[in-house]
């Protein structure tokens, strides 16, 4: 599944992030492979809000879509 | 890095840390004087030197990690190579995200103290760390502060000069050890971790285990954080709520509103107004005769250079006049609501909500700040593209101000024309701007090559503003904006009194007939506003009042007017952002575009040339059923960019 199908409020664990330029951002962000996040809002057809130790960041929706997760 | 003159035997202090932690509020406290303190990630481009005692304290760009990235990367990397002592700067709020940078710069082994800012908020969060043994984990002097209410302040400063490398893992350092020639740790680290610019430098190979050595420094952050961190209870505040109504669409655009109103009421209003009338008055009347006066003495009246300095379009008159008369109040309104929209952490939300919308466009939501900014300056707003992350948006970011975003001068000709012909002309204009300014970049992200840069954004807690820092940062964006804007201005208006003095101002009209009359359909003396119109734009409106057209030519002439190149100092900073044979064909299409634009609507007005009561709804369905159009071919490159 990815990111983007995640429901309001479900915790998931991010498995990949495809480019690496992206991953070596998400990963300086404290978004990695093996993160869990929780979702917090999924604005429709925009950018996805998740929340890692409080902290909210908005992540636009076709990156969303390329970032695989499961539930955790 | 002109002012970093090192008196002897000082020492270079850095100040480092992620966006939005606080560092310039360091840099005041430690040296006395101010810069800029931005909640939104990438606004700090210009950097600050001062003095502390005998030493050289310098500001960087706050960045989540030393590379090359982009441009604040690569200066904060430079600044940190050659720094003598780092002050990194972290969020106590915010420690696994801030650790990142913290650990590199241990990896680095630049001696360096960490501050532990905003401890309050922390604690007002619910957290509670164990500083003593995050000082061991790191091998660093570590000082809990909260610099905005300068607690702790003291105690970092004594601690400055117990500076020490930090720990590093010895599997890393192992690594680090084998690369040769250079012998400093931190270049070597850097050339491990694939940074090409300095490996170049140095004849290497980049390391290829960037993602590796990332990824354990990652794990290393969140180890340390696990360990040091504790939470206690949680509850959502208002604060948090409100921050999640403005993202919403449903309450986040209604928020937006009120919010634009707001700025327009004091930018539009009180400074455009009232105290813009005022500030002129002086130029023009206190000012501006003092100088010619003064001038004839010396240079006599008449000539060229008379023209040049004190003409209609003089370099001492007419320029001094408009930067500081005019110019001047409306850029430190513009910065004083843009302060504010940073420092309360709203920025970022208008750019998750708004997201989707410039998606369409090949923009990614951080774009909405140049379009914000382009209603009070577009001038301003072409040099505020610079924060965007691909050079392919701000090439269309550039386009779309230059042709549809009306600047508030453009506006205020706007308003005051389109009132005397009713509000549904109003609505109308307005539905058509930005109907063509959606369109435009709907192409526009069609037609260039290469993808959207993804939205990656935090959205951090909303604060109140302190009214200090957003006067003194307000002030100070002012003055580096007038600063760079001055010899754009003063070169454009040269421009144009040569020009004028050349008599070729007037040739232009008869030139510009065929266009004018014969396409326009507007009359001959229009060519004047358009060519005022490039260095006064409020000179617009009561001239084309006074040319005296029907409804249907007066919206002509506002819609042409309003697409093409707000005025000549916008010119300049084009050419100047993009090169000049960039700039010259933006500058062209925008000019062909506009004109183009404004030949149709007079042909389609003209159809629809019903009684006046039924024209203006007739358009408005047709304008709407385009603007679905639109939105339907936006989402369509939506989904192309995605797959």
């Amino acid at each position: 599944m990815t990111l983007d199908k995640t429901k309001k409020g479900q915790t998931v664990i991010i498995k990949r992030i495809p480019d690496e330029h992206t991953r070596i951002q998400a990963i300086r962000f404290g978004l990695s492979e093996g993160s869990v996040v929780t979702c917090r809002e999924i604005l429709p057809a925009g950018p996805v809000i998740v929340v890692k130790n409080k902290r909210e960041i908005a992540i636009g929706r076709n990156l969303a879509r390329a970032i695989s997760v499961e539930p955790y | 890095m002109e002012r970093a003159r090192i008196p002897a035997g000082g020492k270079k202090i850095v100040l480092a840390g992620n966006p939005n932690v606080g560092k310039s509020v360091f840099f005041n406290i430690l040296t006395g004087s101010y810069v800029d303190v931005s909640n939104y990630p990438g606004t700090t481009l210009e950097m600050a030197c001062g003095r502390y005692r005998g030493d050289v304290v310098i500001d960087t760009p706050g960045v989540y990690g030393i590379s090359s990235y982009n441009e604040e990367e690569k200066i904060t990397r430079d600044i940190v190579l050659s720094a003598d002592i780092v002050i990194n700067i972290v969020d106590a709020a915010n420690l696994e995200r801030d650790l990142f940078l913290t650990l590199q710069l241990m990896d680095m082994g630049v001696p360096a103290v960490v501050a532990l800012n905003m401890v309050d908020e922390a604690i007002q969060r619910g957290f509670k760390i164990n500083v003593s043994l995050l000082e061991k984990f790191l091998g660093v002097p570590v000082v809990p502060t909260v610099a905005v209410r300068n607690i702790g302040m003291n105690e970092l400063k004594r601690k400055i000069y117990f500076a020490r490398p930090g720990n590093i893992e010895p599997l890393l350092l192992k690594e680090v050890k084998k690369v040769s020639p250079p012998a400093d740790r931190r270049e070597a680290l850097l050339i491990l971790e694939g940074d090409a610019e300095l490996s170049e430098r140095y004849c290497l190979q980049p390391g290829k285990e960037r993602e590796k050595i990332y990824r354990s420094r990652r794990e290393m952050a969140n180890r340390i954080v696990a360990q040091t961190v504790r939470e206690t209870g949680k509850r959502e505040n208002f604060a948090a709520r409100l921050g999640r109504w403005m993202i919403i669409p449903v309450t986040g655009f209604p928020i937006l509103l009120i919010a634009l109103w707001l700025i327009y009421e004091l930018i539009g209003v009180l400074l455009a107004g009232h105290i813009v009338q005022f500030t002129e008055n002086v130029m023009k009347q206190a000012y501006e005769p003092a100088v010619r006066s003064l001038l004839g003495g010396i240079v006599p009246p008449g000539s060229v250079f008379d023209t040049v300095l004190a003409g209609r379009y003089g370099l001492l008159t007419a320029t001094a006049t408009y930067l500081i008369g005019l110019l001047l109040p409306l850029v430190l309104g513009i910065f004083l609501a843009l302060s504010i929209l940073e420092d309360t952490g709203y920025l970022p939300r208008i750019a998750t909500l708004t997201d989707r919308v410039l998606a369409g466009m090949g923009l990614n939501g951080q774009a909405v700040i140049p379009f914000i900014l382009g209603f009070g300056c577009v001038t301003m707003a072409c040099i505020s593209t610079r924060l965007l992350s691909s050079d392919r948006e701000r090439r269309i970011a550039i386009f779309l101000l230059a042709l549809g975003i009306p600047c508030s001068a453009q506006m205020a000709v706007n308003v005051a024309v389109i009132a005397s012909m009713g509000f549904t002309y109003m609505l109308l204009f307005f539905l058509f701007l930005f109907t063509v300014l959606l369109g435009a970049g709907v192409v526009l992200g069609r037609l260039l090559p290469g993808g959207t840069t993804p939205l990656l954004i935090e959205l951090p807690p909303l604060r109140l503003p302190i009214p200090q820092n957003i006067i003194k940062k307000a002030s100070l964006k002012s003055y580096y904006f007038i600063k760079e804007a001055l010899p754009l201005f003063a070169g454009g208006m040269l421009f144009m009194s040569l020009l004028d003095a050349a008599g070729l101002l007037q040739g232009l009209r008869s030139l510009l007939v065929p266009v004018t009359v014969g396409w326009l359909h507007l009359p001959a003396e229009i060519a004047d506003i358009f060519i005022m119109g490039l260095i006064r734009k409020e000179f617009g409106a009561a001239a084309i009042l006074s040319l005296n057209m029907s409804h249907l030519q007066n919206f002509v002439a506002l819609i042409t007017l309003t697409l093409t190149v707000p005025c000549i100092a916008s010119t300049m900073v084009v050419f100047k952002e993009r090169g000049v044979s960039e700039g010259l064909v933006i500058w062209i299409i925008v000019f062909s575009l506009a004109f183009f634009i404004g030949g149709v609507v007079a042909r389609i007005l003209e159809v629809f040339d019903m009684p006046g009561s039924l024209r203006a709804p007739v358009l408005a369905v047709l304008i709407i059923v385009a603007l679905a159009g639109l939105v339907f071919a936006a989402g369509k490159l939506q989904g192309k960019n995605a797959g």
